[in-house]
């Protein structure tokens, strides 16, 4: 049988020291991605350490105005919050965008940031994959890649990160707080995921063993003018084609702050802050938004069925700027994100 | 009949207790003791051979009981004859592990029987197998000139007629023509439960095998044939099923790896597919379809042309109708129809809902909208003024047709009279707002069908007839019609399904269960009345002594004289006295073939849309549809609308979503899966009225229903993509219609 050992951890320590004294091992949480990856057998973890009750659930203030979020607190409980709502609209909306009720319930907020990619082919063992099998090149590439990259991809790999919720913590830019075998560290979210370079294996930047152990939310969370648009093959139920997560602050007409990121697109979370500085000081105009839009996507590469991606973030993102300019988030479209 | 109790009455599945509660026991749930587990090994290529497979390794497995492959299998029956089940296309049909060639990616390889089920797939996943490429072509795109024209070989399929008139001479000299291709891609038929099979052994070569299918009988023949058993040694049960939609009315090759494991192994096994090799076998075929309408000054058809070419496997040749029904919807004397094949390395497609008709209606519902704004016309009108009286395609007349009706009732309902014929013309805020309409027809068929009916004492009635369940409603109509022809309330009905030993019903396809089953139970229920009404007036005083059966009813558990309801007995009291423990009654029915070659039968429908689209970003919102449907006499408006619900939320997603998608590359299906093989979920679903207009037909059998499980679909793909095109002014014409084509 696919026999591994397990672990039901008790302290973030038994859970570093467990997982650093067995080959093979992987940490779960709410198992809704490493269970299917498991099932597919593209990920065949020797030791599993269960992290799901670890005392890492709580959602509070912190000291500098800001808010943590428990790596193992469920996504439904982290967007029901009333803290997330009321102060961080925009991650309250990016997760009610991902999966379905029944996923967000049992996936944590540690796993949502360590799924993996739903490219086809990483899922399917019959065909090559640089991700799965480092070396064995790209099928992707010159294949199906109608959900691709269109961003910061290699010739090596060309899958995008699949989360609703992390394009919206990519603009509201926490740290993410890592325990390991070295001690605890912080991670900029920025620096969190990577691009695939020549090693698409490679989703983060984790060391061996680390942990996530919360998600610290700076105070500002951009509740007055924001936005996450998503646009899928269906309704509810379906991974981004493109998504963007817009934030932004305004005098008068004028934009003084703003964050820009993208789902959908590449490898990671695409935070865009040349963009972001393109916003600041100018006026929340179309004219604005589509020279903006314009330069997002100005280095962007299309794979062939995935080509249509380039136009379509291009007016999303218009689209985006628009409705958190306007604060018509809801109003804008009534079937986006009304049934997520 | 003089009342009606239940037939046509909105009435809860009889069935729907048990299906909530669990009670209902579906293929993959029989747990027999000492029963092994079978897991199916995958081809990862498409073409080539098989050069080693390390059975050696994973047998070494402890609780790994046998890796069977094309190395140990016994051979099975040669002839293909022996292969082919009622519904078999011509060819030679798919034999798993009997050669070590190739055919299509996904095909089965080996099968790993072990003690559990989670160390069968575990030995599945480490087994290896060596294989040698050989060049593949999937990409039915190459073949646009190889096409062929197919002999007959498979039930149902009618080649096109003979062109009428002068259709290319017509066109040329059209006041206005259109032409264009259409094209949808595959489609699997995912029915929400896996194809499962447990096959018990019950020792001395006698198997019952537990298996999903939309025909236990059709299963029972192919075992048969296949494994040299004899028939009564031989019992197929599937008494529930988690939809069907087509892909149970063949024999699939998970229910032959099982028995064949059974038998060899003397044990019982059971084998469930994964979601994944869910799309190894049957689909919707990909299908190119070019149309050539033109039309007169008056706005009527002066010539009709409809070609398809679709795929089919290297070992046989699927067929379904797709072009005919162009002949037939509309009046036209100037007809040229035409269907080819070509030959791709994947396995033979498969009947799914509406086979043929729910591909063709795309083609042709579309270039009809097309042609009618060509022509000026509202797409609604320019169907009125070609609307066919008579089937031309066989020259004879409809046994009835309320097509009008739809399109009157449906359009009221709708508000068609409000709707602008400028493209781009409606909005709704930012939203552009579209209506479109099509529509098709389909077959009422009756087949023959076997029943028996058998009433206890207390008044209990038993009706047996093995035909299937996949979701319909079938438990539910088939215990309403006993009901009302013995006057029973429903509690005392029990019909019972889905198992060989019962008498013999056919496939449960082609929409013909309600007609056929239901004719067969309606008659043996009749002749149980018969007897019952003897032993009746074999009583001392029976007000019924002089009756015959044609002066008496059965109502409300009374039989009583038609002229005179207070001269009536009580059911159970006459089969009290008569002293018998039970009476029984068994037959079959035919179709009145006499009476049915006079007469083309049909069912036909009307679909109306509203699309709501946003076009800077392509999202389109399928916010409204009517569908009316004029399908004889509806048994059960509560069943009957869920079906049409279906088939509508089905049109949709082929209109927006729904595609297996090749990656020719490597001649496999990449999203087969339920998160990128994409269905519409309930946010897509908005208002969906079904209209069952009245329409009386005495031919197509004593019942007058024409079923209802696939006309629903009809139209619905062309209607949305129609809508489309009225919103947008965007004519897309490669389904589905997906964010990307509309930006």
């Amino acid at each position: 049988m696919n026999s591994f050992t397990y672990h039901r951890a008790t302290a973030v320590e038994d859970a570093v020291r467990d997982h650093t004294s067995h080959a093979g091992a992987a940490y779960i949480g709410g198992g809704t991605n490493l269970i299917d990856l498991m099932k597919e057998n593209v990920e065949r973890p020797a030791h599993l350490v269960n992290v799901a009750k670890l005392p890492l659930a709580a959602i509070e203030n912190l000291p500098d105005g800001g808010l943590r979020l428990g790596a193992m607190a469920t996504n439904a409980d982290t967007a029901w919050h009333e803290e997330v709502k009321s102060r961080y609209p925009l991650l309250n909306q990016t997760i009610l965008a991902g999966a379905s009720p029944q996923l967000r319930n049992a996936a944590t907020n540690g796993g949502n940031l360590m799924q993996r990619t739903r490219c086809l082919y990483f899922y399917d063992l019959a065909t090559p994959c640089n991700k799965r099998e480092p070396g064995t090149g790209c099928s992707a590439v010159g294949g199906f890649n109608r959900i691709h990259a269109i961003l910061g991809a290699s010739e090596h790999c060309i899958a995008t990160h699949p989360s609703d919720m992390c394009v919206a913590l990519a603009a509201l830019a926490p740290t993410v707080r890592v325990s390991g075998p070295h001690g605890e560290r912080s991670i900029a979210f920025e620096d969190f995921h990577r691009l695939p370079g020549d090693q698409p294996e490679k989703d983060n930047t984790l060391e061996p063993g680390e942990l996530i152990v919360s998600l610290d939310l700076p105070a500002k969370g951009f509740a007055k003018h924001f936005s996450y648009l998503k646009l899928r093959d269906r309704t509810s139920y379906a991974f981004a084609l493109i998504s963007v997560a817009v934030a932004l602050e305004l005098e008068g007409s004028t934009i003084t702050d703003a964050r820009l990121a993208l789902g959908g697109v590449a490898h990671k979370p695409w935070r865009d802050q040349e963009a972001e500085q393109l916003l600041i000081g100018q006026p929340a105009t179309e004219e604005t938004f589509r020279r903006v839009a314009a330069k997002v996507v100005e280095n962007a590469q299309g794979q062939g069925s995935n080509d249509f991606k380039i136009e379509l973030a291009r007016r999303a993102i218009v689209r985006a700027l628009k409705q958190a300019a306007e604060g018509s988030q809801h109003a804008a479209d009534v079937f986006q994100n009304s049934n997520p | 009949m003089s009342t009606t109790n239940y037939i046509g009455k909105a009435t809860s599945r009889v069935d729907g207790p048990a299906k909530v509660t669990g009670a209902a026991t579906y293929a993959a749930e029989y747990h027999l003791p000492n029963m092994a587990y079978a897991y199916v090994v995958s081809s990862p290529i498409a073409k080539g051979k098989i050069t080693k497979i390390h059975a050696d390794e994973v047998l070494a497995l402890p609780g790994v009981v046998q890796v069977f492959s094309h190395e140990n299998v016994p051979s099975v029956a040669w002839l293909d004859k022996k292969h082919q089940d009622q519904v078999a296309p011509g060819g030679s049909p798919f034999r798993a592990l009997q050669e070590p060639d190739i055919q299509f990616s996904q095909q089965p390889v080996a099968l790993i029987v072990a003690d559990t089920f989670e160390l069968a797939r575990y030995a599945a996943s480490v087994l290896r197998i060596e294989y040698e490429e050989e060049k593949h072509e999937t990409n039915l795109e190459t073949q646009r000139t190889k096409g062929y024209e197919p002999g007959s070989g498979k039930a149902g399929y009618m080649p096109p007629p003979p062109p009428r008139g002068n259709p290319d001479n017509a066109w040329e000299a059209a006041e206005h023509r259109m032409e264009a291709e259409y094209v949808h891609g595959t489609q699997h038929h995912n029915p929400m439960e896996l194809f499962s099979t447990t096959v018990e052994w019950r020792g001395d070569g006698k198997i019952t095998a537990y298996d999903k299918t939309q025909g236990v009988f059709n299963v029972k023949n192919y075992l048969v044939g296949v494994f040299g058993l004899k028939k009564d040694d031989v019992r197929v049960v599937n008494e529930f099923m988690g939809g069907g939609f087509g892909s149970g009315l063949r024999p699939q090759y998970s229910v032959y790896l099982a028995v064949l494991a059974a038998l060899e192994l003397k044990r019982s096994v059971r084998l469930t597919l994964t979601r994944q090799q869910m799309f190894s076998f049957g689909h919707r075929p990909h299908v190119l379809q070019t149309v050539k309408l033109g039309t007169n000054p008056d706005g009527t058809l002066a010539a009709l042309q409809h070609h398809a070419l679709h795929e089919t496997s290297h070992f046989e040749d699927y067929t379904e109708n797709i072009v005919n029904w162009s002949g037939m919807l509309y009046q036209c004397d100037n007809v040229k129809l035409g269907y080819q094949l070509a030959k791709l390395d994947v396995f033979t497609p498969l009947d799914m809902r509406a086979p043929g008709a729910a591909s063709g209606t795309i083609g042709l519902e579309i270039a009809m909208d097309e042609m009618a704004y060509a022509a000026g016309l509202d797409p609604l009108e320019f169907r009125l003024r070609n609307y066919a009286d008579r089937d031309q395609n066989q020259d004879k007349p409809f046994s009835s047709k309320k097509l009008r009706d739809c399109y009157q009732q449906g359009a009221a309902k709708f508000g068609w009279e409000k709707r602008s014929q400028e493209p781009r013309s409606m909005r709704e805020g930012k939203m552009l707002v579209g209506w479109g309409i099509a529509g098709g027809v389909w077959d009422a068929t009756q087949q023959k069908s076997a029943a028996k009916a058998s009433i206890s004492a207390d008044g209990k009635l038993t009706v047996l007839s093995g035909s299937g369940e996949n979701g319909a409603g079938t438990y539910t109509i088939m215990t309403q019609i006993a009901a009302e022809t013995l006057g029973l309330p429903l509690e005392a009905v029990t019909y019972k399904l889905g198992d060989t030993d019962q008498p013999e019903a056919p496939l449960q396809g082609g929409s013909w269960t309600a007609a056929s089953v239901g004719t067969a139970i309606q008659s043996v229920c009749q002749d149980l009345a018969a007897k019952i009404l003897k032993l009746a007036q074999k009583q001392d005083d029976s007000p019924l002594q002089d009756a015959s059966f044609e002066d008496v009813e059965f109502v409300n558990g009374q039989i009583r004289l038609r002229a005179d309801h207070h001269q009536a007995v009580v059911l159970r009291d006459v089969l009290q006295a008569s002293g018998e423990a039970k009476v029984e009654a068994d037959g079959s029915t035919m179709p009145n073939m006499l009476k049915q070659q006079q007469y083309s039968l049909h069912s036909h429908n009307a679909v109306f849309v509203e699309v709501k689209v946003d076009e800077d970003l392509g999202t389109v919102h399928v916010t409204r549809v009517v569908n009316a449907i004029a399908a004889g006499r509806i048994l059960n408006l509560k069943t009957a609308r869920s079906q049409v619900l279906g088939s509508v939320v089905w049109g949709i997603g082929a209109a927006l979503m729904e595609e297996t998608v090749m990656d020719h590359k490597f001649g496999r299906y990449m999203n087969h899966n339920f998160a990128e093989y994409h269905v519409p979920v309930n946010a897509d679903i908005h208002d969906i009225d079904v209209i069952f207009v009245d329409e009386e037909d005495d031919v197509v059998n004593p019942l007058g229903v024409k079923g209802i499980g696939e006309v629903g679909m009809l139209g619905v793909a062309a209607a949305v993509a129609n809508a489309i095109h009225h919103a947008t002014g965007k004519r897309v014409r490669d389904l589905p219609i997906t964010i990307d084509k509309l930006l």
